[in-house]
């Protein structure tokens, strides 16, 4: 059992420990749209416990990568491997209810995402995460308790009522980061979660992430933003055309990028 | 130009009076209108929702059947309708011919589409939007339906308002199903016909002004809808 603690902070030693969700393996992955290849070859592994920051020009296929680890889109060509295998329309297969922040029924999809632009519901704040408390299967009596803990999560109380397309756009992306983490997933996937957010808004929803990561979730992210980079990445995959042109430590990535790619994307120069 | 004239008084007096023969002609109208339009989103909404979600072969004929169906002549709809309800027709023992059960059922046959396609349209448009949001909630399909029911509410409601319009003018159909018995089958439209060719324009102007003040009402209805459901951010 102990080779099964690997997932970092869990702690869950009364339990039987649920076989690891990662690492997940990209082998030689594929994506293409209508013969042309969005994604080249892509071989990758991503670990537990590391925030894993991903980035790269726009176009370069970020988007496309956290997309084909949700589930959303299958590879054209090669495979992609979790330790435990999963599906979104089953949920998790083999693990014992129960994840990083314990207590989801096994039908929630152990793996969450903040799409590039997160579809809020025709509904209030409240309602919004109600119906994916709903949707995870999360006991009509549990529910209630859940909503306060989220709005509370989200800084979100005084707006609950508040039909959520009216939000601000900082306030949109908190809800949709706590709706997002209504499942407690073991993985959460950010596609630019702070695009064109104001610094304020950006802490708000980095405190988010961080505490998320330090409850045991592992944390993918894409983002433009350097300085948000250095202050959260672990490791860096920086993608380029399609392909993975480097995937190292953070403290390397931002010192001495081993891609001519990255070398180029961070000293401002334009990536052709 | 006398005789107009004191007719519109007339029409007046009857509506201001509540004339017993013209309230109950109303009172049934309502009645026939508003119960098939409720059959029509009972079956509309969750049909509409479905071809909007689900996809087999053949979906795209149902779409352009449906779609068609919506233009579907009254005067048809109440013909195909009598042949089926006529004594001799197949479902001539349940004896519904000329009862206002007939002019439901004949009413109904002409919302049903109109709410199905209109559900159809706004939930597929609506589906592109959450689609992949959905899926990666783990919410597919069939299972999907009632969210983006709810989310569709506002256009749900008018176009189920659009059935009840195109439900409360019609003559042809509840003409001839429902036969225009006094104080039996008799509603607005086809009073208004029948008046108008015996020369008792008056009740007809008075049953033409409630009508008129009707759609008023329904589209006045729509555009405060629309406006609350722009407020709200819902569009
Ligand atoms: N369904 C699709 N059909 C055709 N091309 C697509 C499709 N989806 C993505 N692409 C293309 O694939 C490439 C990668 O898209 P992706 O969304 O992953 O970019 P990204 O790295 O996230 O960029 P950004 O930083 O702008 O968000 C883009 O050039 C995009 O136009
Ligand atoms: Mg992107």
């Amino acid at each position: 059992m102990s080779t099964q603690q690997g997932f970092a902070g869990i702690g869950q030693s009364d339990r039987t420990a649920p076989t690891p969700l990662l690492p997940v393996s990209l082998e030689n992955v594929c994506f293409g749209v209508n013969g042309a290849d969005l994604l080249h070859d892509v071989s990758l592994t991503i670990g537990p416990g590391n925030r894993t920051v991903i980035m790269g020009p726009n176009g370069a296929g970020k988007s496309l990568l956290l997309r084909l680890m949700q589930g959303l889109i299958s590879p054209t060509r090669g495979k992609l491997t979790w330790r435990r295998d999963w599906n979104s329309r089953q949920g998790t297969q083999g693990g014992t209810p129960g994840s990083a922040t314990g207590g989801m029924p096994s039908g929630a999809p152990p793996v969450s995402i903040v799409l590039q632009r997160p579809v809020l519901l025709r509904r209030s704040v409240a309602a919004n995460l109600t119906h994916a408390l709903r949707v995870l299967r999360v006991p009509r009596a549990e529910r209630a308790a859940r909503l306060e803990e989220l709005l509370t999560l989200g800084n979100l109380q005084d707006r609950r009522d508040q039909p959520a397309r009216s939000l601000s756009g900082g306030e949109q992306q908190r809800l949709a980061t706590v709706r997002a983490l209504a499942a407690s997933p073991e993985m959460l996937l950010l596609d630019e979660p702070t695009a064109s957010l104001d610094p304020q808004a950006t802490h708000a929803i980095e405190g988010l992430i961080q505490s998320s990561h330090e409850r045991g979730t592992k944390i993918v992210m894409v983002t433009h933003d350097m300085g948000q980079a250095k202050r959260i990445a672990d490791e860096v995959v920086f993608v380029s055309q399609g392909r993975i042109a480097e995937f190292t430590p953070a403290e390397t990535f931002f010192t001495q990028p081993q891609s001519e790619e990255a070398r180029a994307y961070l000293s401002g120069q334009l990536v052709i | 130009m006398q005789e107009l004239q004191s007719a519109f008084w007339e029409a007046g007096r009857l509506l201001l009076t509540f004339d017993s023969d013209l309230t109950e002609i109303v009172f049934l109208s309502l009645r026939v209108t508003l119960s098939a339009v409720f059959i029509g989103c009972l079956i509309g909404f969750p049909f509409g929702a479905f071809l909007a979600v689900a996809r087999f072969p053949g979906r795209t004929v149902i779409v352009v059947i449906v779609n068609a169906f919506m233009g579907l002549p009254p005067v048809v709809a109440g013909l195909f309708l009598y042949l089926l309800l006529s004594r001799s027709g197949p479902l001539g023992p349940l004896a519904l011919l000329y009862t206002p059960t007939a002019m439901i059922i004949a009413q109904a046959v002409l919302v049903t589409p109109i709410v199905t396609a209109m559900t159809r349209q706004v939930v597929e448009d609506l589906y592109q939007e959450y689609d992949e949001q959905f899926r990666s909630m783990g919410l597919f399909g069939a299972r999907a339906v009632p969210s983006l029911l709810w989310d569709a509410r506002y256009s749900l409601i008018t176009g189920a308002l659009a059935g009840f319009g195109r439900a409360a003018a019609e003559v042809g159909a509840v003409l001839i199903v429902g036969g225009n018995i006094n104080h039996v089958t008799r509603v607005m439209t086809t009073t208004i016909a029948l008046e108008t060719s015996r020369g008792n324009l008056s009740l007809a102007l008075g049953l033409g002004l409630v009508l008129i003040s009707l759609s008023l009402l329904i589209n006045a209805a729509v555009m405060s809808l629309r406006g609350s459901a722009k407020r709200l951010a819902y569009v």
